[in-house]
């Protein structure tokens, strides 16, 4: 089981991060569990200086940007 | 799974350079364009007279909506460009270590370059507290970031000239200097939120290597949902503007709007809060009023009320300081942004 996490409150970008890693998840057919964080304390946490962030298995692996679909697959892959 | 999923690849980097050069050439070509294509569609296609309230608004509005929009698209993606060539992390360890004077020159600039959005304020202001860089340093960039906004510097450099354009970059980055080195000597950490100061300062995302087909990529797309957001504002604005343009009587608004009126700047500042992020429809509309004798200290009082004393990052920030340090922000960012519409009022 994997365990994802979406850092973010209520910005845009955080949203599309949702949508898209639920997609990915659902296209790799991997069993994961997708929370949405959006406590700030929550989010401090990690090493993170802008929203939106995914953490995976929690490694952060990505801030401040909305990465691609192809790169999350990479990472729930690695 | 689809294909594109399957394969990270990037396409090669020489397609991608053709590709670029065709867009430049169609860029180029379309924006030289513009101006007898709206010509001939308003005086010959629809027969409106040169000269007549209706075919000037109308001449007005075709040929601006392209040619901005044209701008935006190209201007937006260069600016972009530049910015895949930092982040927060970046900008924080750079500023790590600086004190006050120099520290808030160069937050300052960064926020100009640094990709920002208003929605991490909160994450932002407390890791750069927590790794040491000082509440006025952090303060210019929080107030920099903002306040010289991409949009607003195409555009206005789309209607009225680079040399508007730099006077508004340049009085930004003095608004956020300036701002940020008072709010610092007056040492108001006390007003910090207590649990930002418990919190355990972190590394970050180790920097990612781009390569240039990356960073085209990445600037496309901070094209398509920039000009995606903003585009029916600016559609919606010119068509205001064309009318005032082409309706309303030479310098009717001097006396309103001109540098008689004291009071115009204050008032100007206040209209610009609830406007937030709406610089794509605003800067047309103020184009027109100062064509009929609004000053231009007014105009850029009321363009940096707009973009950088927003309701909402003050709500989000709002989260990290106490009231009394809200209030201070807002209130030092306010003033010097009213000086600046003063001093241009009073200079120019």
């Amino acid at each position: 089981m994997v365990n994802i996490k979406v850092l973010g409150s209520g910005c845009a970008n955080c949203k599309r991060l949702e949508a898209a890693t639920r997609k990915v998840v659902e296209s790799l057919g991997i069993a994961a569990e997708i929370e949405k964080v959006t406590d700030y304390a929550e989010i401090m946490k990690y090493p993170i200086l802008a929203t939106p962030g995914l953490v995976i298995n929690g490694k952060l692996v990505s801030a401040g940007r909305l990465p691609s679909e192809a790169q999350i697959a990479q990472w729930l892959q690695g | 799974m689809d294909q594109s999923l399957a394969q990270p690849s990037h396409k090669p980097q020489w397609q991608m350079g053709a590709l670029l050069v065709v867009i430049t050439a169609a860029w180029l070509a379309a924006y030289n364009l513009i101006q007898p294509l709206a010509d001939w569609i308003s005086y010959s296609a629809l027969n409106l007279a040169r000269g007549s309230h209706l075919g000037d608004a109308i001449a007005f509005f075709l040929y601006d909506v392209p040619k901005i929009l044209l701008l935006l698209s190209g201007m937006i993606f260069l600016i972009s460009i530049l910015r895949t060539f930092f982040s927060p992390e970046r900008t924080r360890a750079l500023l790590g270590g600086k004190r006050q004077g120099i520290g808030n020159v160069l937050a300052s600039l960064l926020g100009i370059v640094t990709p920002f959005c208003s929605c991490s304020a909160v994450p932002l202001f407390i890791g750069f507290v927590e790794s040491g860089i000082p509440l006025g340093v952090t303060f210019s960039f929080l107030i920099a970031a903002p306040t010289i906004n991409e949009v607003a510097i195409v555009m206005l450099f789309g209607l009225f000239g680079w040399k508007v354009a730099g006077l508004y970059i340049v009085s930004g980055l003095i608004i956020a200097i300036i701002a940020g080195m008072v709010i610092g000597r007056l040492n108001l950490e006390r007003f910090v939120e207590d649990f930002v100061w418990k919190m355990q300062a972190s590394g970050g995302v180790e920097g990612e290597k781009l390569a240039w087909s990356d960073r085209i990529q990445r600037a496309w797309e901070s094209v398509k949902e920039i000009v995606g957001k903003v585009w029916l504002y600016v559609v919606v604005g010119i068509a205001v503007g064309a009318g005032i343009h082409g309706f309303v009587p030479e310098s009717a608004l001097a006396g309103i709007m001109g540098k008689q009126a004291w009071w115009s700047v204050p008032a100007a500042v206040l209209l610009g809060v609830p406007l937030y992020s709406n610089a794509a429809g605003v800067i047309p509309i103020v184009s027109a009023l100062m064509e009929k004798g609004a000053s231009l200290g007014t105009v850029l009082a009321f363009m940096m009320s707009v973009v950088g004393l927003s309701l909402p990052e003050t709500i989000i920030l709002r989260r990290v300081l106490k009231p009394q340090l809200i209030a201070v922000f807002v209130g030092t960012v306010a003033l010097a942004i009213i000086i600046t519409g003063y001093m241009f009022n009073f200079v120019l």
